[in-house]
């Protein structure tokens, strides 16, 4: 199974997804953000970093990047796609996910290893854990309280749409907490923490963050 | 040349946390005229000649697209002289 990993100006944790993405067992494959092509992958990873200076907002240049509107059409046809930090900052403003990452509520950048709280494991890349279940991965991000209207957030809560929330104090003043998203038909997660940097106790806090990787080969394989 | 200008600002009900913290500068320097403030940002788009309607139409359409994000964001745009 081959997962693409999608590199903008300015992406630094696309090496880390990669990574993450043979550790799970899977190939993954480097796409670049100007070529229209997915090469064939059944995955996409869109990574951390700062792509495009996160100049204008967060995630807006990329958007238009035009890898992304394969990306776009693909997602709609179900093939599961994951956003991490930034990555979670592009897919709200391509309008994959609902609300918006704004500015941490105490404006500092924020670096550490954060507990969040699985609370839906039936999306593409979350079967590997079980609802209610503790991990902890890095969170490092300036820009990343998930902020939406009050009927979105109900939407979200309702249908079971929160994948995963902060355990213990609020870090950036996110709504409900919320961490991590997906969309209607569970394919598309974004996820402000880090899983990839927490998939080897050699190189991260914890293995906590493969979870997310195995679920997608679990996903394909089905 | 005429200039068309694009603001933009956050929603009211989105939390500014970047106006909260010029709020509470503010009298620390001994301005205390400030209820609140909020920060947003400033296009200034050159074109030749006067604005037709036609542009100004395509300039919304690029504030709504790309400019501003309109889930977190509200946009006007008017002409300077």
């Amino acid at each position: 199974m081959k997962v693409g990993v999608v590199t903008f100006p300015g992406t630094l944790d696309d090496r880390d997804a990669a990574r993450a993405a043979t550790h799970a067992g899977t190939t993954a494959v480097s796409l670049w953000h100007n070529d229209a092509d997915l090469k064939g992958v059944d995955a996409v990873i869109l990574p951390g970093g700062f792509s495009y200076g996160d100049y204008l907002r967060c995630g807006a240049i990329s958007r238009f990047a035009p890898v992304m509107e394969k990306i776009i059409d693909a997602a709609n046809g179900g093939m599961p796609l994951l956003g991490i930090c930034n990555g979670f900052q592009v897919l709200c403003e391509a309008h994959l996910l609902p609300g918006a990452l704004t500015r941490n509520h105490e404006l500092h950048f924020l670096c550490r290893d954060q507990k969040l709280e699985i609370t839906n494991n039936q999306t593409a890349w979350t079967t590997s854990y079980k609802v209610g279940q503790e991990i902890v991965i890095p969170l490092k991000n300036g820009e990343g309280s998930f902020q939406c209207d009050d009927a979105t957030l109900a939407a979200l809560e309702g249908e079971g749409r929160i994948i995963a929330r902060y355990v213990g104090e609020n870090p950036n003043g996110s709504r409900n907490k919320i961490a991590g998203i997906t969309n209607e038909r569970g394919n598309v997660v974004g996820l402000m923490p880090h899983p990839e940097h927490a998939i080897d106790p050699l190189t991260g806090p914890t293995a906590d963050g493969l979870g997310f990787f195995t679920s997608v080969l679990n996903a394909m394989v089905k | 040349m005429a200039k068309i200008v694009v603001d933009v600002m956050l929603k009211p009900e989105i939390l500014d946390p970047q106006g909260v913290a010029v709020s509470a500068a503010l009298p620390r320097l001994g301005f205390t005229f400030a209820k609140s403030v909020r920060q947003g940002k400033r296009f200034e788009i050159e074109v030749d000649g006067e604005p037709t309607p036609a542009q100004l139409a395509e300039v919304e359409k690029a504030a709504e697209k790309l400019l501003a994000n309109p889930v977190i964001e509200t946009f006007t745009v008017r002409v300077e002289k």
